[in-house]
């Protein structure tokens, strides 16, 4: 991959903004199109990218497989997490009221939130997941297949 | 949304306890345990987790039964939003009973499995089996408890996915597991999209999700042609699923590459889960008297019954495998249970929902019991089973008990449901279908006699080495075993609530049974 | 004939005969083919079309986005889409994508054990298997 001089630049800038669109699509998601789903997609792309310009192995080193199921387990975690809250305090599951009983739609707004946080969490990990189970099988490409 | 009361006023709230929160924590339970698993990712932990959750459900399905047993229903609301608009979990006595069996079955075999898988499949694969058995269990329990027709779908395809790869970690043993996951994933999924479709359908004629809300708009518009398709595409997608006769082509091959106690999980529950979904929608959904209106009964579920009870006795007396044997005696069971709607009374009803739960534990016990063949000699063709009776006198005296129950020998919990079948034959005067129950009996006898065969009276390859299996597998074996003759004996628990479920269901009740 | 093609029957319901079109081309691969890989592309076919189904019946004629003004100031004038087909599907999707991948998953593992994809190969050389151990079974009996 060394003779990619363009390829490698421009994925190098691009992780980056990748990154950061994913947060904006991830955090803007109760009040515009976007939202956990979108935004995982959209990080686990950032990875997926640097994975195929530069080698499988350095993605790997940046995230590494068993912190993607970590990522993965953690996402539903969190997901689930908000509903055993809201089942603790006394409310049904998933009632998002239960986060701020005494504003309930500013406790759906942060309820929204966090669960679509935990969404995006899993997400991302299921797709890089997905991306690294494939890519370990596939026969490495040469520089001369391009 | 509509409450726009709730912008400018706090609601009053009262707070609920947690034994008004029993239908919920039944799936989440489980639901949550398989992620943990995943993220402690230690393997010692994996095992006890997974079975405190399968254990815990029991106690909530017990308790969940405790309240419900009087005939009084639970309706839970998900989030807070009030059915019809959002989804509703309902549990009454039936419910609450396959719930029961579910659960149990789930724990039973996870108890073997502690020390039965490392014969299958190899460590370092054990903490994520645990993690998707656990998310199998909680797709298989959601599908029963949710009363919101789309859940049903999310849950089923929970359940589905799992199961695919729990049946692909045969691979470990031969690579076949591979193809027969792969097919079992396209029919799968092709039954799962009809059911879809069906849904599709119904929510365009009613526009609604919630199956009691579902049967009370069906009921005003029977000749309506899309309620009749989506009627046809949920028949067809759920007979996929439960591997009715001409639909049952996975299941075979998958139940045999399958490890043992995947099988014996799925076929306690999976398949029954499935017949489960396809009563409720039958008779509670569409009602009684739309199966009426539609040629469904005599045209297709009484002929593909009975040819399911032959042709799939025959296959298995053919084959070479106890495993496979086995698998294919379920479609044959399964074609009771149809016959058992097919007769279309109170009593065939009860003889489908007794059989269910009969059929479930005995086939539970059976696999068991193969598994613990396969931990001892490596497989479970009758070659290799050749005088084990000698060497494994327990594990083989348990097979033969469950065995008898298979064949519905007098005193065990086959008798029963075949009984109550012979019995709702005479009663709509079908003397021929008791014939043919008895006839099929007898292949059933055939079937099983080869095994007892190859166990008992064919002498041992020599320089085989076998010894018993560890107490602690044999426990849930015997226990399972032990109950299909508890319940040949003592029928009242499970043909009360057969009889209630069937009342339930003939008189399509808008509650869920 | 043209009459029969504007009438109601056809271009009244246009998006059901693409439904049952996709779905017929979807199932007829997962059948007809003996590739894997292309069983998997008629499933999602397949599966797209129901998703066009639900999609195309949240449709309400003159509907806008059902978005609430923040205020919730509610014009009732103001006719909206349904939206709830729409999320139904979203979660099909997703369920979609899981099997895709999982098929996907299993084929590869199925090349690398059968070292092909075509149904057709796999089922002799599963057939040989079988006689393989029919034949053992047969020495044993002897």
């Amino acid at each position: 991959m060394r003779h990619h001089l363009i390829l490698r630049v421009i994925t190098k800038l691009l992780v980056g903004t990748i990154f950061l669109f994913a947060l904006y699509v991830q955090f803007h998601g109760d009040y515009s199109p976007g939202g956990g789903f979108q935004a995982g997609v959209i990080m686990a792309v950032g990875f997926i990218i640097y994975g195929l310009v530069f080698k499988l192995e350095k993605a790997k080193a940046v995230f590494p497989p068993w912190l993607v199921h970590k990522i993965v387990a953690l996402g539903v975690l969190v997901y689930a997490g908000t509903g055993v809250y809201s089942l603790l305090v006394g409310y049904t599951f998933l009632d998002y009221a239960a986060i701020d009983p005494h504003s309930p739609v500013h406790g759906q707004h942060l309820g929204i939130l966090i669960v679509e946080l935990g969404v995006g969490i899993t997400v991302t990990g299921v797709m890089v997941a997905i991306y690294y189970a494939f890519a370990a099988h596939a026969p490495n490409l040469k520089d001369e297949d391009w | 949304m509509a409450s726009s009361v709730s912008l400018s006023e706090p609601i009053h709230h009262v707070a609920l306890s947690l034994a008004d929160q029993l239908p919920i924590l039944q799936i989440i339970i489980p639901f949550i345990t398989a992620p943990l698993i995943v993220f402690l990712g230690v393997r010692q932990l994996a095992w006890p987790l997974a079975f405190l959750a399968s254990v815990l459900c029991v106690v909530t399905s017990s308790l969940l039964l405790k309240q419900v047993i009087d005939g009084s229903e639970i309706s839970y609301q998900l989030g807070g939003w009030a059915p019809p608009l959002g989804i509703e979990y309902r549990v009454d006595a039936v419910n609450a009973f396959v719930l029961l069996l579910i659960s149990g079955i789930a724990s039973v075999v996870l108890f073997w499995a502690r020390l039965g898988l490392k014969a299958e499949v190899p460590e370092r694969s054990h903490a994520l089996f645990y993690a998707l058995f656990l998310l199998c269990l909680t797709g298989l329990m959601g599908v029963v408890i949710t009363g919101d027709a789309f859940n049903v779908f999310v849950f089923l395809e929970i359940s589905s996915l799992s199961t695919y790869v729990l049946i692909a970690q045969g691979c470990h043993q031969d690579k076949r597991a591979f193809t027969a996951s792969y097919n079992y994933l396209i029919m799968g999924t092709i039954g799962a999209t009809f059911f879809v479709i069906g849904i599709g359908f119904l929510y365009m004629a009613t526009g609604t999700l919630n199956m009691a809300d579902l049967a009370d708009r069906i009921a005003l518009q029977h000749d309506n042609r899309t309620i009749q398709a989506a009627f046809a595409f949920i028949v067809v997608g759920m007979g996929l699923k439960a591997a009715i006769y001409p639909l049952h082509l996975w299941m075979p091959n998958a139940y045999t590459f399958a490890p043992s106690p995947v099988v014996a999980f799925l076929s306690g529950t999976a398949t029954k889960m499935a017949l489960y979904v396809l009563l409720r929608f039958m008779f509670t959904v569409f009602q009684p008297a739309f199966l009426e209106e539609v040629p469904l009964i005599e045209a297709i579920i009484l002929p593909f019954a009975i040819v399911a009870m032959f042709a799939s006795s025959i296959s298995a007396f053919a084959q070479r495998d106890l495993k496979r044997m086995l698998a294919h005696s379920s479609v044959a069971q399964l074609g009771y249970m149809m016959l058992g709607i097919g007769l279309f009374s109170h009593t065939g009803l009860t003889a489908t929902v007794i059989h269910l739960f009969n059929h479930g534990i005995t086939k539970a016990a059976l696999f068991l019991g193969v598994g613990c063949y396969v931990f001892v000699v490596g497989g479970a063709s009758y070659e290799k089973l050749k005088g084990l009776g000698k060497t494994m006198p327990w594990t083989s005296a348990a097979m033969v008990i469950a065995g008898l129950s298979l064949v519905g020998v007098p005193g065990t919990a086959g008798f029963v449901s075949k009984w109550i079948l012979v019995q709702a034959a005479f009663e709509q005067g079908w003397w021929i279908f008791a014939f043919l129950i008895v006839l099929s009996s007898i292949l059933a006898v055939a079937y099983v006699w080869r095994m007892i065969e190859a166990l008992y009276l064919a002498s041992p390859a020599e320089g085989a080495m076998s010894q018993e299996v560890p107490f602690l597998m044999l426990l849930p074996l015997w226990a399972l075993a032990l109950s299909t003759l508890y319940f040949g004996l003592f029928t009242d628990i499970t043909l009360g609530a057969a009889k209630a479920a069937a009342s339930g269901l003939m008189s399509g009740s808008s509650g869920m049974f | 004939m043209v009459e029969f093609f504007t009438s109601d029957f056809v271009l009244g319901r246009l998006n059901y005969w693409f439904f049952i079109f996709l779905m017929m081309t979807g199932l007829y691969i997962v059948i007809a083919r003996s590739n894997l890989v292309k069983k998997i592309v008629g499933l999602n076919i397949f599966q797209t079309s129901v998703f066009m189904l639900y999609i195309s019946i949240g449709k309400v004629s003159g509907g806008t986005a059902p978005i609430f003004p923040i205020d919730m100031n509610i014009d009732p004038n103001v006719v909206y889409s349904n939206p709830l087909p729409h999320v139904l599907i979203l979660t099909a999707i997703v369920v979609g994508i899981a099997t895709t991948s999982l098929g996907l998953a299993l084929m590869v593992r199925i090349r690398e054990s059968y070292h092909t994809i075509e149904e057709h190969e796999i089922a002799e050389q599963e057939q040989e298997i079988m006689r393989k151990e029919l034949g053992l079974a047969k020495e044993g009996e002897v």
